[in-house]
């Protein structure tokens, strides 16, 4: 499922910038942090503005069709030969693990398998390509990493959350036990098993409480919701943010933590 | 139109693409070149990790060796095999001491003793085949004079395992002795005395096989 | 399933999933006890595979597995050939019922009682048991674990651990009530017990019947892995054995069997190696002394051969049943094996029960996973589990006009309702003006938005909409 050796670019002058459904609607500010952390590496950030989803939601449902129509209208956005930088590790699995099968059997399969490998999640393009160098202007804190399942499997970017919290002096990085275990979002399994689910976000969002951490940080804006979303109903003494929005809070310029 | 026809026909007349088969690379068993004593260190470790109960000994002592563990065992009774060296030797021993059990040799059907094998044997002797180190474990290939239940009816089985024939791994042991030009009615890897953790994970011995298993070492 | 699943006590409505998760959620026993055996079984096993290179073993895994499918219908002509000749009465079975039948047949030729059982998930997809009872055929299982669950009258929770679901106090309380055990929670007293119960059945029964791990086509070799010794009881004292086993179990090579077998026992429970493995090749032979007098193998196909005719659902044959899957599930570890309601429980049974019970039955089965990708991690032979379910979650909705859905029952789950608001989805996020528009609108009015959102909101606060979208920042951006 991961790559077994993935071969990274040479840091190049642009990217695209794959925003992902979730975080235009819901995280723009994790956006905007991922967008302004590139910025400030030196590399030029082209935003498609006819960019609207992955087609993951109708994917995973099984209604292919569907899914391949708002897939497609994507293929048109990345003509140039530079590097997809994606905010999530759900859609960037998607596009870079899933495309290529979606467009099978179709006249866009090669556009689609060239388009996938181009596809790099924001947090491991920033270590692993542009060797980035953070320096923490924030205040203490503890904080523990929730790695989404598509990071860790799909796109095999484990690491990558622990080392660049790790750069952050004042960052305390704790860890939950089970922390590969799934914290139940899935996608739309958490409104078709919503028990199930909520067994398993409950007993992920206890793990991280027992951390002692009062944040958590992610990639995944639908693991953030869930967790976060679920901490904030039950009022549990734990917040989330995505890692993009507490990185760039955290080095850029007064470090003040988000209202 | 048979079962058979009707399934093979299925299977050869798919509606898929050509099915091809990789290519199997088999060298991520290997181990590298262990001594005879690392071998049998690895040996002993694992096996003993499971309650197996290795002792070394030699051609000249391991009949008082086998002795000594039989009496603390009270084992009355010791099953074995009529032909082989074992047995011979056994039968030949015990003209001249009086510590070792009754011996029982098995050579009629078990069919028409199968009562007293279940309830009166305490022991049984077997050879083996050589041992696996990596896995601790015992080859055996039972036979007309070795009969399978010699291992497994009884609640004490002594295995005799020459340190000369310990293999690495399971791998080696079986291109060595080259079992693929052939294979006995039944062949065994024995790697311990029978268990089970169906009650919560907790392990307990002795469930339908024997509840002990020693090994005699021939250095 | 068949007509006499239909019948059988057992039968479960496959379709009811939910309300028996439910049930399970709300089991504090269950929840205590699975997530104890999982987190055990996950532990042992990662430590079991240390100072291994575990992502080329497992790559052998699959290459051996795939190399046999490739060539199923040659080998099972070979293997059939190589038992023939050491005296070894193959059988060939479409479905579970031919195969209770053929099992039967072989009982009343030699006017068998008593049937006594090792370990065989197959014979569990027959329902083998309650097919010899109805035909006034004891049939005893000697696995202790499924010999309590055969105690319990219930079914296997899980493929390799039958009991697990159970903990020591309920097992010690229903060894009590069925057979006089003393309420006790020694271990080994209630083990001791269950040897002294079975020794008798072993020596008496007429027949043995087992499964296969692996049957080797080069030297027609049955392969028998287990801990206990009963699976070497059962197919060594009785003057009959009969093994069943699925036609994807067959291998080519003695020498396959040393990789399958190095990743088998070390996926399922953690152990290097079994106590016993087992390997077969003919029935008592002129001058043995023991052992059975006739060999039988039932050869079962009950919809393999339907899964072998696609080119991906091919992959769920791989399997060797070692039952990592499940053990590594954070579904099946929360409502246990029982809520699946099928004879595989867990990932390898949602991938595998909806081409034997088919979709209509199984609709649950292949939505009921968060897509984690756990399963295909620890996946001996690599089978893509998460992808397998996206494609029964396609066939389950007929969702792929171009790659038009085969396995039975496909569409069972499609409703016009859910279609229609994909139909409705998929045309505005194809739409980009239309995307900017609608999301643009949500953002004005996001204090509109729902504050109930069905099960979402049953467990968490609803998602907040930003004021601004990232798009429209974009835009005033670079204004």
């Amino acid at each position: 499922m991961v790559d077994p050796i993935k071969v990274y670019p040479a840091k190049p002058s642009k990217v695209y910038f794959y925003g992902t459904c979730l975080v235009d609607m819901f995280y723009p500010d994790a956006g905007m942090a991922g967008i302004q952390l590139l910025e400030r590496e030196g590399i030029e950030v082209i935003y498609p503005e006819d960019q609207t989803c992955c087609g993951q939601p109708a994917y995973t449902s099984g209604y292919h069709d569907e899914a391949r129509a708002v897939a497609k209208a994507q293929l048109g956005l990345f003509p140039e030969d530079w590097p997809i930088v994606v905010p999530s590790g759900s859609c960037g699995g998607m596009m870079r693990k899933h495309y290529p099968a979606l467009f099978k059997d179709t006249a866009d399969d090669v556009k689609a398998a060239e388009i996938a490998g181009r596809i790099w999640e924001l947090t491991d393009f920033l270590v692993n390509v542009c060797h980035i160098k953070l320096d923490d202007l924030g205040e203490p804190t503890t904080v523990a990493m929730h790695t989404s399942c598509s990071a860790r499997r799909e796109m095999g970017v484990a690491e990558v959350g622990p080392k660049l919290l790790g750069q952050l002096k004042n960052v305390n990085l704790v860890e939950q036990v089970r922390a590969e275990e799934c914290c139940g979002f899935g996608g739309t399994f958490a409104v078709r098993h919503p028990e199930i689910s909520g067994a398993m976000v409950s007993e992920k969002v206890d793990t991280l409480v027992n951390t002692g951490a009062k944040e958590f940080v992610t990639t995944d804006c639908g693991c953030l919701m869930n967790i976060d979303g679920y901490a904030e109903k039950n009022h549990k003494p734990v917040t989330g943010q995505h890692i993009l929005s507490f990185l760039w809070e955290r080095t850029h310029g007064d470090g003040s933590k988000r209202s | 139109m048979s079962s058979r026809d009707t399934i093979l026909q299925r299977l050869r007349h798919r509606t898929g693409g050509e099915l091809t088969a990789p290519e199997c690379d088999f060298s991520v068993l290997n181990r590298p070149e262990w001594s005879t004593a690392e071998k049998l260190d690895m040996f002993e470790q694992t096996i003993e990790s499971v309650h197996g109960e290795v002792h070394r000994t030699t051609e000249d002592g391991w009949i008082d060796r086998l002795a000594e563990i039989l009496q603390t065992r009270s084992a009355q009774t010791l099953l074995i095999a009529k032909q082989h060296e074992i047995g011979k030797a056994l039968q030949s021993a015990t003209k001249n001491r009086e510590d070792l059990p009754q011996l029982l040799v098995y050579d009629e059907p078990v069919e028409s003793w199968q009562n007293a094998l279940f309830s009166d044997v305490d022991a049984g002797i077997t050879s083996t085949r050589g041992g696996i180190a990596e896995t601790g474990s015992l080859i055996l290939w039972p036979s007309v004079d070795e009969p399978r239940l010699m291992s497994l009816v009884p609640p004490i089985h002594i295995a005799v395992l020459k340190a000369s024939e310990l293999y690495t791994t399971f791998h080696q042991a079986m291109q060595s002795q080259n079992w693929g030009t052939g294979m006995p009615t039944n062949a065994l890897l024995i790697s311990g005395p029978s268990k089970t953790a169906d009650i919560e994970q907790t392990l307990a011995y002795g469930v339908h096989g024997p509840k002990e298993l020693i090994v005699l070492v021939i250095e | 399933m068949s007509e006499t699943a239909e019948q059988s006590p057992h039968h479960i409505d496959v379709k009811e999933f939910h309300p028996r998760a439910r049930a399970a959620l709300h089991n504090p026993q269950i929840r205590q006890n699975f997530r104890k055996a999982m987190d055990g079984l996950m532990t042992k096993r990662k430590s079991s595979f240390e100072g291994w290179d575990l992502e080329t073993l497992r790559d052998l895994g699959a290459n051996i597995r795939l190399r046999a499918l490739a060539n199923l219908p040659d080998l099972l002509e070979q293997l059939e050939q190589k038992l023939t000749e050491n005296g070894i009465t193959v059988h060939w079975a479409n479905d579970g019922d031919e195969a209770c039948e053929i099992v039967r047949d072989i009982c009343v030729a030699r006017k068998a009682k008593s049937v006594i059982k090792g370990k065989s998930m197959v014979s569990e997809e027959m329902e083998l048991n309650h097919y010899l009872e109805e035909q006034g055929i004891e049939a005893l299982e000697s696995d202790l674990g499924e010999y309590i669950v055969q105690l319990a009258e219930e079914t296997p929770s899980h493929i390799i651990m039958p009991a697990i679901h159970k903990n020591t106090e309920e097992i010690s309380q229903l060894l009590h009530d069925k057979t006089g055990t003393d309420l006790s929670h020694d271990v080994e007293y209630l083990t001791a017990n269950a040897r002294l119960q079975l020794r008798e059945k072993f020596m008496n029964a007429d027949v043995g019947v087992s499964g296969v791990n692996f049957a080797v086509a080069e030297t027609g070799t049955l392969c028998l892995v287990e801990n206990e010794g009963n699976g070497r009881m059962t197919t060594t004292v009785p003057p009959c054995h009969i093994a069943v086993t699925g036609i994807e179990k067959v291998v080519p090579n003695l020498e396959d069997v040393t990789a399958l077998l190095a990743l088998l026992t070390r996926s399922a429970t953690g152990q290097h190696i079994t106590t016993y493995f087992n390997m077969i090749s003919g029935p008592r032979q002129l001058g043995e002394l023991d052992g059975p007098e006739e060999v039988h193998v039932v050869l079962v196909d009950n919809g393999r051969s339907t899964i072998y005719q696609d080119d991906e659902l091919l992959d769920t044959l791989r399997c060797i049943r070692c039952g990592a899957c499940m053990n590594h599930c954070p579904v099946y570890t929360r409502v246990g094996g029982h809520a699946y309601g099928t004879t595989y429980p867990g990932p390898i049974g949602k991938i595998l029960m909806p081409h034997m019970v088919g979709l209509d039955e199984g609709r649950h089965l292949p939505t009921a996973s968060s897509l984690c990708g756990a399963c295909g991690e620890v996946c001996p032979v690599k089978i893509p589990i998460p992808d397998l379910l996206v494609r029964l979650r396609q066939e389950a909705v007929d969702g792929d006009k171009l790659h038009p859905a085969k396995v039975r029952g496909h569409g069972a789950k499609r409703s016009s309702m859910e279609a229609m608001i994909w139909k409705g989805w998929s045309w505005m996020h194809a739409r980009p003006g239309l995307y900017r528009m609608g999301t643009n609108l949500g953002a004005r009015f996001r204090k509109l938005q729902p504050g109930k959102i069905g099960g979402w909101t049953q467990y968490r606060t609803a998602p907040k909409l930003a004021a601004k979208t990232l798009h429209e920042r974009m835009k005033e951006r670079s204004q």
